[in-house]
């Protein structure tokens, strides 16, 4: 026997941003309750609205299965003290137990339990559990501070299994078979009988209890009063998942506004529209900002609608008008002015003001031109954007919408006559944001863009503020990932960083990469060669080295290099154990030539250095064979890395693999001759060492 | 824009129509407190009285101060000294939201003409270590009215709960006539707007808080205010050393609308007067403590 299970929690109005996640967390906690009770639903319905948080579960067993449990206890022709023990762990007598082929059992027959007390006890444990992000008392009951907590008071509950329904309570409130209908277009109780009428009781009191049908009557609705109008709504997911969760009986309306107010950048007319108003924009036919605006109602009013729609105008009209002022008057003051206001303003206690910021941030920009560290850049332009970049700061426009930073400053730059470059760049320096973000690619952003997030962060690793765990307040992570995208986009060649600072790109590097499918233990392995601050070329030779690790040559290379690196780890450590006391390690200035940097004496102790040695003996083949391939792959992998030729750095790799497969095959490296053992580990070393060239293998997983 | 047959209310009707209608739901009906604060929170009957376990009702106009938000008479929405009409309800009823939506009703706001919403804004006031959580509440999108449960106040957990409801009473008013310009407000039926009563006054009022006012005066009053506020908490006197916490706020406003605090400044002016609230608050906790732990059994501060 199943039944349906209907669970209605009504509530003053649920914050819009907060149903979505409440729904998820009211199905997983009926689960987890169900389940500890041995209980399990067909399938699961959550629904919301502002005003209530709806479950049906399907298919509901009745009752909890009866379960038998046995416990084995001694036999029963064991010693008294054995029973004894026994009885008092289950608490239960002599005569209780079961005998059983001469052993003694504790049956525990645990019959099912109504599914309707299950619910009774799991509702009011859910309510008080529910982790709303942020929760309140109220009323008459907050004199005690253990009262209940909810998003709003909470003011009803209905809970039926089947057509039962359950009684229940949570915080005073007893549970029912009675709602409310919408708050305006229905009054009195709606009585529902059951999950299968539920939906239906409260559309004919004008509520959508299922928010995806909500969703869809605004969105489909306010694309229909657009098209009507003439006109293409501007799509907005989320305006339409807020405005179907402030509303029960959803109504999309069209309205217009002032053509004049479309003098003020779109950007602002939507933000204005969207953020304070939650409204919908439309564009005309050629693509432009329309002056229309669609909002959505709570209401079918008898009129029509028409007096919301004069209402909503003319809020929007009055913040249209804040804003157009707004762009008036700060086009009365040239950015120039505007930015010495920077000076007052702090940017950090131990850094200075803004204005500081900003020369930093100058010097920087005009450097990266001039070095031709950005291709194409002029130095002057870079250095006049960077001046401007934070003025809109201080704009009236960007005191009342923060979001609008950057793209103000652009506006008013092209508004002053500035160059489009500079226009652009400011407009333009805090790309890119976050992943997905378009990355600047016109030089002269490109400079202040850099330079505006470098300076952000060597400031603040100089004052040591660096990011901890979760804790990142300055958004350090943010400003080099934007680098990271700054440079790798525009192929950028220079130094990024040093220290601290290089090691915390290299982290974020392998993050960011992570995502392209780069894997980050290449990246280690690169960057354990130590210094490599130039990402581009460092992100070539991963590239190369994951395509190379890819092929069975690579995978095989691999696989020789451990097996050598094993052998020398090995062999450094007995040696090592060797020493012993009063033994002088190595200065690694015994070398008289190591030292001598005359110019002329390069190609002499070059030819020291590199001459063959000569063996007392005949090397095996494959010995030979590897000294040969060694001789010939070290040196090209040598110039192939000098020049970026990482792939071909790659393939003189490749031609290793064969010889030190056959060296391992064939060659006892040792051997009871000290010579030939010395030989071999040198040989050993020479192939780690031409590995190393392209990087530290021995940092590279599988 | 009116819903009733007759002429939209004027503003000092629709004061009286709020009073009447609150009045009959057992609200005391207070008068202005007869100091310059920013908000109708302020008012002891809302700040102090919320603490506690003493059941409280009450509404009352505030006239608020708001020195930055002065425009020189010019801006047709904002000013520097406005109307709230601020109901406040210990415990929160459970059909306060109810009582509100009928408030609405008897001043001429058909909410089956009108989208009325109950949008999510929450409220804090650090000066005063308050916080709630409500909603600002909307109507065909212009926000009408701030309705709060109050958690905290003064830093103390509210037990129990008051609601408090603000009106925006020009706002409300502009909305209630059909009126662009908060100067054209009829302010009567007899011919009077709100111009006519306020317009010289914002030119003013405008002109002294973001010129003229006497910074050295200013600065020497705050000092004082801050003084005579500790001076009351010794002699554990809250509801003066309450006074002068408010005043010193309403001092720190004007010499924010004179532009000589600093940025760096502004957070330990900030940090003073929330010392001076908060103290205050503690101060009238610390008095009537043991007397409503006496008289409601089971409560604690």
């Amino acid at each position: 026997m199943t039944a349906d299970f209907l669970l209605e929690l009504r509530s003053e109005e649920i914050p819009a941003r907060m149903q979505a996640g409440a729904r998820a967390d009211l199905e997983k906690l009926f689960v987890k309750e169900l389940a500890a009770a041995g209980l399990k639903a067909g399938a699961i319905t959550v629904w919301s609205t502002p005003r209530r948080l709806a479950l049906i579960a399907r298919d509901l067993p009745l009752a909890t299965q009866a379960v038998s449990e046995e416990v084995k206890g001694p036999r029963a022709s064991a010693p008294p003290q054995a029973l004894e023990g026994f009885l008092r762990k289950t608490g239960l007598t002599r005569e209780q137990l079961t005998e059983r082929d001469g052993v003694l059992f504790a049956i525990t027959e645990k019959p099912g339990r109504a599914t309707r007390d299950v619910l009774a006890e799991a509702i009011p444990a859910i309510v008080r559990a529910f982790p709303w992000p942020k929760s309140q008392r109220w009323g008459a009951a907050s004199f005690s501070p253990e009262s209940l907590r909810w998003v709003r008071p909470l003011s009803g509950i209905i809970a039926i299994l089947g057509d039962e329904a359950i009684d229940l309570e949570v915080g005073g409130i007893r549970s029912g078979t009675v709602t409310r209908g919408h708050r305006f277009h229905h009054s009195g109780d709606v009585v529902i009988t059951g999950a299968a009428d539920y939906a239906a009781r409260l559309r004919d009191a004008f509520v959508i209890v299922d928010h995806a049908e909500r969703e869809a009557t605004v969105r489909e609705g306010a694309r229909a009063a657009a098209q009507a109008a003439g006109l293409v709504l501007v799509d907005d997911e989320g305006l339409v998942v807020e405005n179907a969760g402030l509303t029960e009986w959803p109504q999309p309306l069209l309205g217009r506004f002032d053509e004049a107010f479309l003098a003020v950048p779109p950007e602002v007319i939507q933000l204005t529209a969207r953020v304070n108003q939650k409204y919908f924009i439309c564009r005309d036919a050629a693509g432009n900002l329309a002056n229309a605006f669609v909002c959505t109602a709570n209401i079918a009013a008898s009129d029509g609608g028409a007096a919301i729609v004069a209402g909503n105008r003319k809020v929007l009209a009055a913040r249209l008008s804040d804003a157009r002022f707004f762009w008036e008057q700060d086009q009365k003051v040239p950015l120039a002015e505007q930015a010495k206001k920077l000076a007052r303003i702090t940017f950090h206690e131990k850094l200075g003001t803004v204005a500081d910021k900003v020369a930093r941030v100058a010097d920087l920009a005009e450097w990266l031109a001039r070095e031709g560290v950005v291709p194409g850049a002029d130095p002057a332009l870079a250095r006049q954007a960077a001046e401007l970049c934070k003025a809109d700061l201080v704009t009236d426009m960007v005191g009342e919408f923060p979001e609008l930073q950057g793209l103000m400053g652009g506006y008013y730059a092209r508004a002053e006559g500035l160059p489009d470059a500079v226009a652009d760049a400011i407009r333009d320096h805090y790309k890119p944001v976050g992943q997905g973000d378009d990355v600047p690619t016109a030089p002269v952003s490109v400079c202040v863009a850099l330079a505006d997030k470098l300076d952000t962060l060597r400031s603040f690793f100089a004052i040591d503020e660096k990011p901890t765990g979760s804790k990142d307040p300055f958004a350090l992570r943010r400003a080099a990932l934007g680098i990271i995208h700054l440079i790798t986009e525009n192929g950028l060649r220079f130094a990024v960083a040093e220290g601290d600072l290089l090691t915390f790109f290299a982290d974020r590097l392998k993050v960011q990469q992570r995502e392209a499918g780069v894997r980050h233990d290449l990246i280690d392995a690169v960057f354990a060669l130590g210094g490599e601050s130039d990402l581009v070329r460092l992100l070539a030779r991963v590239s190369a080295l994951q395509a190379f690790v890819g092929t069975e040559d690579g995978v095989n290379l691999l696989a020789g290099y451990k097996r050598a690196a094993n052998i020398l780890k090995k062999e450094a450590a007995s040696t090592a154990g060797a020493q012993g006391e009063g033994v002088v390690p190595p200065t690694g200035e015994e070398d008289p030539l190591a030292l001598v940097d005359d110019p002329l004496f390069k190609d002499v102790a070059a030819e020291f250095a590199h001459s063959e040695p000569t063996l007392s003996y005949t090397p095996e083949p494959a010995e030979a064979a590897l000294m040969t391939a060694l001789a010939q792959a070290a040196p090209q992998v040598e110039q192939a890395v000098a020049q970026e030729a990482f792939t071909t750095a790659m393939a003189s790799l490749a031609s290793l693999r064969a010889p030190i497969d056959a060296f391992f095959d064939d060659v006892t490296v040792n051997d009871a001759d000290a010579e030939k053992r010395a030989n071999r580990l040198a040989l050993l070393d020479q192939f780690r060492a031409a590995v190393h060239k392209v990087a530290d293998f021995s940092r590279i997983e599988g | 824009m009116a819903d009733t047959a007759t002429k939209p209310l004027s503003l000092q009707d629709m004061i009286l129509r709020l009073h009447a209608y609150w009045s009959e739901k057992g609200c005391l009906v207070l008068q202005p407190y007869d100091m310059r604060v920013g908000a109708g929170t302020f008012h002891p009957a809302t700040t102090l009285r919320s603490l506690g376990p003493e059941p409280w009702n009450a509404a009352y106009v505030q006239p608020s101060r708001r020195p930055t938000d002065g425009r020189y008479g010019e801006n047709p929405n904002r000013l520097q000294h406005y109307y709230q009409y601020q109901v406040i309800m210990k415990p929160s009823p459970a059909d306060m939201q109810d009582l509100y939506l009928d408030s609405l009703r008897a001043i001429g706001v058909d909410p089956l003409q009108h989208d009325i919403r109950f949008v999510e804004d929450d409220w804090e006031s650090p000066t005063l270590g308050a916080w709630g959580l409500g909603w600002e509440v909307w109507c065909d999108g212009m926000e009408v009215t701030q309705f709060t449960y109050f958690q905290q106040m003064g830093g103390f957990d509210c037990k129990p709960v008051a609601g408090e409801l603000t009106y925006g009473l020009e706002r409300l008013a502009m909305y209630i006539q059909g009126v662009d310009n908060v100067y054209d407000l009829a302010y009567n039926n007899h011919g009077v707007t709100y111009g006519q009563v306020f317009l010289e006054n914002e030119r003013q009022m405008s002109k002294w808080n973001f010129e003229i006012a006497n910074t050295d005066a200013l600065f020497d009053l705050f000092r004082k205010a801050t003084e005579e506020c500790q001076n009351c908490l010794d002699a554990k006197l809250p509801i003066p050393a309450y006074e002068q916490a408010i005043e010193a706020s309403h001092v720190f406003n004007l010499l924010q609308a004179r532009g000589v605090i600093s940025v760096q400044e502004r957070a330990s002016y900030m940090g003073k007067v929330r010392d001076l609230a908060r103290g205050s608050c503690e101060a009238y906790m610390d008095k009537y403590k043991d007397e409503w732990a006496e008289r409601f059994p089971g409560w604690t501060a």
